[in-house]
């Protein structure tokens, strides 16, 4: 049978063929239908969410000491928080295979930053693969799995967004019968303390010539001639690129295996062309490497570093002419940037939060990043995740030592709460500063497209499991002033962030209302019910003061012609927060 | 054989993704090389979403270039003009013309964009155009305007030869079958009636 699968279905494919038995991950935009995928094999496969990406590879590490072949996976910015025990699982080794899969994101289409995670497997002496297509991504992970248990190391599998997110044709197979290998303990390979460590490297090291030999056999790396006046080395997406573009004009070495590179195929290769190009998405990874083995090549000099490669792209750099004949007269397409949704309740909240003019506001990672734009404009620092609290901390030291009396708000999700903002808030304590953090539980992991996380009472494949209150994690944490309020209740909101702001220890204000898209749980209903009315505005009575307006709800519309607003009855949700904006009672509530 | 390039484009939450969806896999069971390219992310909170379709005998790119889409299906009328640089010189273009307004516009800063309809009569030759939303509302479920345009692109590309009907029923949910077959089949007869009608 063959499917249209996107790269991460096909890795997800992969891992049922090849055995996998035991998967974790955090999801993280272009990783998450990995392990979404992974969870409907649920009877061979067991997939957790775990709380955040150190401790998703931390357990799959202990699955692979315990003899299963594993995976992890997550997003690039994910690989930064899981490196501690990526660099030292590279030293001890596996007992059953383990793949580590990096999605990057060139182009940033979702992302805090933009990395080049083929740096983390040179850095960690682990070999790499990256796959081009969805074929590949299904391929590699049988071969990965391979190479770590023969080498006794964990392999990443390198891929990008083009590579996660786009469909291409599988061929399925069947699931490979792996038998759980034995475990046996073994302290000089599993206990990394110095004396035993550094034996360890000594091995890793050695295994790397020995990868360095397998990669340039490999058949992942492999030469395809047609013209030989240019050769094109490449990898991953941008491989299928330079084809689309010099299609058999050139001839190409595409690189599958891309740590150790094949240095030698790269340089017989070399040979037979005029004029060598290496084409690569962001860091010069493989071109600086060929050039330091003394191998002439042009790569960066022409191809940009930043951003997304696509065939446009290329097509301009090598030839400098697009075939764009169509031309139409210019009109103004105004930009349709993304919104917190129609009844999201952290719009309730930052609408609230935005009367205080006198404090910062250390934002994080997920939808109310959104916060940050127009019209909320409602905060000033978005950096990784779970930093709000912990740079809320830090400022707020500073303006409390210099006498300072800016105050400091963080502001983070109940998912990003249970990643890493527990960590924080132990700092905010310990240390003792006044931060005032404010946990926006919308009851669901919004952003990445509704993930279960400790704090929803469901596990990834749907089950029921421990709620864990974020309310009495803070108090157990030692937090003493801890108020949940209705974020689309405005004056209760301000209220209450009035009271922790006059507060002068760690003060928590968590704020509870499920996100706006989620299909609400049995508890949900039972706790929340379910609105079933939208707004109406009274146009006789609407002065066109556009105070609503500020709320940036997608269901408003400002009519400038008669000065007057609408609200949109079919995606309005009812949740009231312009309503208690207008300063006229102009709009009222309907049953729809 | 020659490469096809569709380009789909609408705004998060259309069903831009599950068209794209029945396309390809009925270009699947036909034998051909197909890949697709979708954006995600952030545009699910009211972004603007593509989705990108090619298929022939081999397929490299799942990315397509500006000035060789072969029809740009758009679910959103502004959406159309923002990609319209995609089209090749004689592609085809199938619009819905129910008007979103994003952000700038809701809160009155910027006006909804006059004059796409005139200007693309005016520059092509094959140029469909319908409020797919009130087609859909009539045959009883708004959702099913992502079929009923779809059903005009295949129309308007000739590729009837697939049992496209067989190919839905893999793809919708068992009670949603009858309506997304009514939609694509009216979807087919919208294609030659707009286009008689238009240039």
């Amino acid at each position: 049978m063959k499917k249209l699968l996107t790269g991460n279905e096909a890795i997800a494919r992969g891992a049922y063929e090849y055995g996998i038995s035991y998967a974790s991950a955090y999801p993280g935009t272009p990783s998450t239908e990995i392990l979404e995928n992974i969870a409907n094999y649920s009877e061979d496969i067991i997939a957790e969410w775990a709380p955040n990406e150190k401790v998703a590879l931390e357990a799959v590490i202990g699955a692979s000491y315990a003899g299963a072949r594993v995976i992890a996976s997550m997003k690039h910015v994910g690989l930064n928080v899981a490196a501690d025990p990526l660099m030292t699982f590279s030293f001890t080794g596996v007992n059953g295979g383990a793949v580590i899969i990096s999605a990057d994101e060139p182009g940033m289409h979702s992302s805090q930053n933009e990395q080049d995670n083929r740096y983390y497997a040179k850095f960690g002496k682990l070999p790499m693969l990256e796959p081009s297509d969805s074929a590949e991504c299904k391929d590699m992970i049988g071969y990965a799995l391979d190479i770590s248990e023969e080498y006794d190391t964990p392999v990443m599998i390198r891929m990008t967004t083009r590579v996660c997110h786009s469909k291409s044709i599988v061929n399925f197979g069947e699931r490979k019968s792996v038998k759980i290998k034995e475990y046996v303990k073994n302290e000089r390979k599993n206990i990394s303390i110095p004396s035993y460590a550094r034996l360890m490297h000594v091995k890793v090291d050695n295994a790397l010539k020995e990868l360095e030999k397998i990669s340039n056999d490999s058949s992942l790396n492999y030469c395809e001639y047609y013209n030989k006046k240019i050769g094109i080395i490449s990898a991953g997406a941008a491989y299928e690129y330079a084809k689309e573009v010099f299609e058999e004009n050139a001839s190409y070495l595409k690189i599958g295996f891309t740590n150790p590179l094949p240095i030698e195929k790269i340089r017989k290769f070399a040979d037979e062309v005029d004029q060598l190009y290496v084409i690569e998405e962001l860091e010069p990874f493989m071109e600086e490497q060929i050039k330091a083995d003394g191998i002439k090549c042009i790569g960066k000099e022409i191809v940009p570093r930043l951003g997304e490669l696509s065939p446009t792209i290329l097509r301009k750099v090598f030839f400098e002419k697009i075939d764009n004949s169509n031309t139409f007269n210019d009109i103004e397409i105004p930009m349709r940037p993304p919104t917190l949704c129609s009844g999201c309740p952290h719009r309730g909240f930052f609408y609230a939060l935005k009367k205080r003019s006198d404090i910062m506001v250390t934002g994080d990672i997920g939808c109310y990043g959104l916060g940050a734009i127009a019209p909320l404009n409602a905060v000033d620092t978005i950096l990784c995740m779970g930093a709000s609290v912990s740079m809320g901390h830090g400022a707020q030291k500073v303006f409390t030592k210099f006498g300072i009396s800016k105050r400091t708000v963080a502001v983070l999700g109940d998912s990003t709460f249970f990643h890493t903002g527990i960590n924080s808030l132990i700092d905010v304590v310990y240390n003792k500063s006044k931060v005032v953090t404010c946990i926006l539980d919308n009851r669901i992991t919004g952003m990445t497209g509704h993930q279960e996380n400790p704090g929803t009472g469901y596990t990834l494949d749907g089950s029921s499991t421990n709620i864990i209150s974020i309310e009495d994690v803070c108090k157990a944490i030692g937090v003493k002033h801890i108020e949940v309020v209705n974020p689309l209740d405005l004056t209760a909101t301000e209220e209450a962030v009035n009271r922790a702001l006059d507060y002068n220890e760690a003060a928590v204000i968590i704020t509870r209302w499920p996100c706006a898209l989620k299909k609400y749980s049995t508890e949900d209903i039972k706790e929340f019910g379910l609105i079933k009315d939208s707004c109406q505005v009274d146009e006789e009575k609407c002065i066109g003061c556009r105070k609503c307006i500020g709320t940036g709800c997608p269901s408003l519309e400002f009519n400038s012609e008669i000065k007057k607003v609408k609200i949109d009855p079919n995606t309005c949700v009812g949740c009231e927060v312009c309503m208690q904006t207008c300063p006229v009672s102009a709009i009222r509530k309907v049953v729809k | 054989m020659k490469t096809t390039n569709i380009l789909l484009v609408g705004v998060g939450g259309q069903g831009t993704i599950l068209a794209s969806k029945i396309l390809s896999s009925g270009l699947l069971e036909f034998g051909y090389d197909v890949k697709m390219a979708e954006i995600h992310g952030m545009s699910q909170r009211g972004g603007s979403v593509s989705t990108q379709v090619r298929f022939g005998k081999k397929i490299h790119s799942p990315v397509l270039e500006e000035g060789k889409v072969d029809v740009i299906i758009s679910f959103e009328k502004m959406e159309t003009y923002r990609w319209i640089k995609f089209l090749k010189e004689d592609g085809i273009v199938v619009m819905n013309t129910y008007e979103i307004p994003s952000a700038p516009i809701l809160s009155g800063n910027k006006k909804y964009p006059d004059g796409i309809i005139e200007e693309l009569s005016k520059r092509l030759e094959k140029f469909v155009f319908y409020d797919a939303l009130d087609e859909a509302v009539k045959l009883g479920n708004f959702k099913v305007l992502n079929t009923i345009m779809l059903g005009s692109l295949i129309k308007g590309m000739n590729l009837d030869g697939i049992d496209w009907d067989e190919i839905i029923k893999n793809n919708v949910k068992e009670k949603f079958i009858d309506i997304n077959i009514k939609a694509f089949n009216r979807g087919f007869e919208l294609y030659d009636n707009k286009l008689k009608g238009g240039k």
